[in-house]
């Protein structure tokens, strides 16, 4: 049984490399999820069967706590099950950053606690544990509870349920290396200890670690939360590996392996999009040591110019190319319906119709793609930023909806600017651009934005939503 | 309000300042807008296509009589004396050069806008005239110079033997310089610029053209325009024109110095040392010249057979597009003038473009205008102004990482490494192997994943890291209740995650398609 257990582990495993590499090609990404279910389902019959073993198998001992046991997995997989299948049934698309932060948290905690039962485990039994098997618990204890607060952080700032703006405490740098410090010698300590006199280290530094996941998180602005849910995404991974590595467990190992290096460098993808050293993003504080930012902020830029709906109609009619650069606002607003509709009229028309995505526009990596084709918009008029920065010049509309520092000129332009050297989607390079925007306020990384006091620039100010319908309803 | 478009009145205009399409546009804006019969002839505008275009076309009068009057050319003693007190007249006045004209604007008691006045900032771009027409012209001077020239611009090797390319050095990189850089580089020319502000190398070799540089120090420009230079740079640089000038087929020369005569550049000498044939076009012909033998308005053939053509017209040449872009910027300046789109003209004086342009306003109430020129000044480039440029301390730029640090650290690790996995029992470094091999696997799978796929990857990266389920699976049935409560726990937890991943990729998934 060991045998065709450790078989089929290794087909799951097998079969999760498939999954993440299927979700890298939309012709494949279909597939690859049926791998990664199957290779889910196999994983979990594999280990039922290697629990229902104990009962007939030449285990000594008493067989009710395997009953027990059994009946507990089955109901409170059962229960969770349900409880997944309606959150991911529920969820609207505008909402997905928030769930995917949540469902991080929940493997992080399954991580603080399969920790703590393999120690508790050991420790009951009196048995002796070696030192590398009490780091290993340590570890996967560590990083489990980093990201279960973590994660918990961001699915509250995702959800403006918490403020959005990095909390910047004095020496917060100093404050992550002393909890790191602290819990190295946690460790050591922990390693040392026999029995349940390690329990003293081990809640230290569970509690130390809640509060590093929650600080580091606190810590990064708002506009980095893509960047954020994708890092935890990968410590999520790591704890599953921890957790692989203390229970002697391949499969736990190969798969958090998987997630954690997918995951960090799906983050670092990002972080080079955004020009973005990995290091100051993970440290935290976006935009929060910009000195010269009040200066920029201050700064005198003109007049904005306004415009309705009905022209905007007008504009988009007589143009024959328009590129639509969505953002937050958009996803806010649910306003990906009417774009939708819009652009489906405009290409009616024969209007060139394209969609801008900036790496990091809305609350997680692709975000906006996922709102997009939840429109029914096709996705292969949906272009990266590199893709369409070169033909904006060419452009003659370009609709900016609810996106406001993906396409700021001051990152290019303004050197003191906090977000200096951020690439950015040039819009102001096209003919005409259009800004739906409900007031003048900043946006996430609180800087002024000069594009709206450019001269091809004409602020449409209202809900998105609404506007676009409007738009809709005047192309007729 | 009305505007009027007159029909230029000067000999041998060929421009309008409005075309039917910009007209049409103005009338958008909410202006009553009426065109001279005839105004828009010699620039391929035909009455009727006013008139088709829903613009009305009627007599001098009725032009004249208009609330705004936007011609191209500065007005006339008669044009002035038509004007009604209180008008508004735009077209371009030159109010540097021709002070008189203010006095007399003034006294005529209307508000003068001069289009040639717009300040050279990105948002007045749009308005900028002068570049509008420089553009143009720069392009019409390469024509004429091919016109001229007796021989082909591009290299070419044929039967009949092979030919060289025309060399061309343009003068001065403005906008009317560029222009002429890549007209001429498209015929195929070798085109060489120079110009006294190094700033603009890189636009000049964006363009195609090598940038000729003069060993010495030069000024960065703090208001786009150029600057005259000081005697001991000129002495430099008056060795370097005449040595490209000497090597050149085609000099076209179009420093301007604003509010000044054109610098005299290419001396009578250089132009004597010429070869036969060779074509020079003096841009500046209309400020007095950049060269020597130019004469305005006319093509003068030196005795050793250089073509000097010194037409100050280039742009008129071309009527029908220099029209359509005059018209366009004084559309552009009007969308500016009538923020409300009411048709009612409000001039702004707090706006350094509206200001930059006014000359003369005129008084409520009647009576002789305000002058209003010169305007303060406006500084456009906002990059290395003097004072930035006079702090000593400039902070040095981080001094690059060293790329040996990175060896040094990649061996330290994979030491710290192999003691590591020395001093750990062998048990553990199977679980090692598969940990680092995983790891690996995870980098190179997700290396190219698709943009628009990075939610869906993340939610089943998600879903699969529900697999810690596994492990809390096998604690479950251990004889202990609490650990059983905890495992109980984590399959819950974990298997949300499962259940709610995968379903959540699929509807995503489902969403993508192809149009």
């Amino acid at each position: 049984m060991i045998s065709f257990v450790s078989g089929a582990y290794i087909v799951s495993a097998l079969l999760f490399i498939l999954a993440l590499a299927g979700l890298s090609k939309h012709e494949t990404a279909r597939r690859g999820n049926a791998f990664g279910m199957a290779g889910m389902a196999l994983a979990l019959v594999a280990t039922l069967l290697l629990v229902v073993d104990r009962l007939t198998g030449d285990v000594v001992g008493d067989t009710t706590a395997v009953w027990v046991g059994l009946a507990i997995v089955l109901v409170a997989g059962t229960v969770g099950a349900v409880i997944g299948i309606r959150l991911a049934r529920g969820v609207e698309m505008t909402g997905m950053p928030e769930l995917i932060a949540m469902m991080h948290s929940f493997v992080g905690l399954a991580a603080v606690l399969v920790g703590y039962n393999t120690y508790i485990e050991v420790a009951d039994h009196g048995a002796h544990a070696d030192a590398i098997h009490n780091a290993e618990v340590f570890l996967g204890v560590f990083i489990g509870a980093v990201t279960f607060t973590g994660s918990i952080v961001a699915n509250l700032k995702l959800s403006a349920r918490m403020s959005s703006a990095p909390l910047v405490l004095p020496g917060r740098h100093l404050l992550n290396l002393a909890i790191l410090v602290a819990s190295a010698v946690l460790m050591v300590w922990f390693m040392l200890t026999e029995g349940w006199s390690g329990l003293a280290p081990l809640a230290v530094m569970t509690v130390l670690a809640l509060v590093l996941g929650f600080h580091l998180v606190a810590a990064i602005g708002g506009g980095d939360m893509p960047v954020v849910v994708s890092m935890l995404n990968s410590y999520s991974g790591w704890a599953a590996a921890a957790a692989g590595f203390m229970l002697g467990n391949d499969l736990l190992i190969i798969t958090g392996a998987l997630v954690g290096s997918s995951g960090a460098i799906l983050s670092y993808i990002m972080c080079r999009a955004m020009n973005r050293s990995f290091v100051s993003v993970i440290a935290g504080g976006f935009g929060s040591d910009g000195g010269s930012a009040v200066g920029a902020a201050d700064r005198d830029y003109g007049e904005h110019r306004e415009i309705q709906a009905g022209e905007v109609a007008e504009l988009l009619a007589g143009a024959s190319s328009v590129v639509i650069t969505p953002g937050y606002g958009m996803a806010v607003a649910q306003a990906q319906y009417p774009v939708a509709e819009m652009t489906r009229r405009l290409r009616e028309k024969g209007v060139t119709v394209r969609f801008g995505i900036h790496p990091v526009a809305g609350r997680l990596p692709g975000h906006m793609n996922v709102l997009l084709a939840e429109a029914k918009v096709p996705y292969d008029i949906v272009l990266e930023m590199d893709e369409i920065n070169d033909d904006l010049a060419d452009t003659d509309v370009v609709l900016v909806i609810g996106a406001n520092d993906t396409v700021n000129p001051a990152a290019l332009e303004e050197p003191g600017s906090p977000i200096a050297g951020m690439p950015v989607l040039e819009v102001w390079k096209a003919r005409d651009v259009v800004v739906f925007k409900r007031s003048m306020a900043t946006g996430y990384a609180g800087v002024q934005n000069p594009l709206f006091f450019k001269e091809n620039t004409q602020m449409l100010f209202g809900d998105a939503k609404d506007k676009v319908n409007e738009i809709v309803a005047a192309l007729g | 309000m009305r505007i009027g478009i007159p029909r230029e009145f000067r000999p041998g205009e060929t421009l309008v300042a409005a075309t039917a399409k910009t007209a049409s546009q103005l009338a958008g804006l909410g202006y009553d807008v009426v065109v001279e019969r005839g105004a828009g002839a010699a620039a391929d505008q035909p009455d009727t296509a006013y008139a088709d275009a829903g613009v009305r076309v009627g007599t001098g009068e009725e032009v004249w009589s208009s609330d705004v009057v936007v011609k191209v050319n500065a007005p006339s003693e008669e044009e002035i004396v038509r004007l009604r007190p209180g008008a508004t007249l735009v077209g371009l006045l030159a109010p540097a050069r021709s002070p008189e004209l203010v006095e007399r604007l003034a006294a005529a008691g209307v508000t003068a806008l001069a289009m040639d006045a717009v300040p050279r900032i990105s948002r007045a771009q749009s308005m900028d005239v002068l570049s509008s027409m420089a553009n143009v012209a720069g392009y019409r001077a390469v024509i004429e110079a091919a016109h001229e020239f007796g021989r082909l611009f591009t290299g070419q090797v044929t039967a009949a033997g092979k030919v060289p390319p025309a060399r061309v050095f343009v003068v001065g990189a403005g906008v009317a310089g560029l222009a002429a850089i890549g007209a001429a580089g498209s015929l195929g020319a070798v085109v060489r610029a120079f110009d006294v502000r190094p700033e603009v190398a890189e636009q000049v070799e964006s363009m195609g053209a090598q940038f000729v540089r003069v060993e010495m120090e030069q000024e960065v420009s703090s208001d786009g325009y150029a600057k005259e230079m000081t005697a001991a740079q000129e002495a430099a640089t008056a060795a370097m024109y005449d040595e490209e000038a000497r090597a050149a087929d085609i000099v076209i020369t179009t420093a301007l110095i604003p509010g000044r005569p054109a610098p005299r550049l290419i001396s009578a000498e250089t132009v004597a040392a010429m070869r036969p044939g060779s074509v020079v076009v003096d841009m500046a012909a209309a400020n007095g010249g950049n060269v020597a033998a130019t004469v305005r308005d006319e093509r003068v053939v030196t005795p050793n057979g250089v073509t000097v053509l010194g037409y100050t017209d280039l742009a008129g040449r071309l009527a029908a597009q220099t029209s359509q872009l005059y018209g366009t910027n004084v559309v552009n300046l009007f969308k500016l003038l009538t923020p409300a789109k009411d048709g009612r003209l409000t001039l702004d004086l707090d706006d350094v473009v509206q200001r930059g342009i006014t000359v003369t306003r005129a008084v409520e109430g009647g009576g002789a205008a305000e002058a209003m020129w010169p305007p303060p000044p406006v500084q456009v480039s906002a990059a290395p102004a003097a004072p930035a440029a006079a702090v000593p301390a400039e902070k040095e730029p981080p001094a690059p990482p060293d790329p040996r640090r990175r060896v040094y650290a990649a061996a330290l690790a994979a030491v710290l490494f192999l003691a590591l996995a020395t001093a750990a029992p062998a048990s553990f470094l199977p679980s090692l192997t598969v940990f680092v091999l995983a790891v690996v696997i995870g980098f190179y799978v997700i290396g190219n994943v698709h943009h628009a796929l990075h939610t869906p990857l993340m939610s089943v990266t998600n879903a699969i890291s529900g697999i810690i389920v596994v492990g809390a699976i096998l604690q479950a049935p251990v004889d202990n209740v609490a650990v059983q409560v905890i495992a109980g726990i984590a399959v819950l937890l974990a298997s949300i995650n499962v259940f709610g991943g995968f379903l959540v990729t699929r509807r995503m998934l489902n969403m993508f398609q192809k149009g």
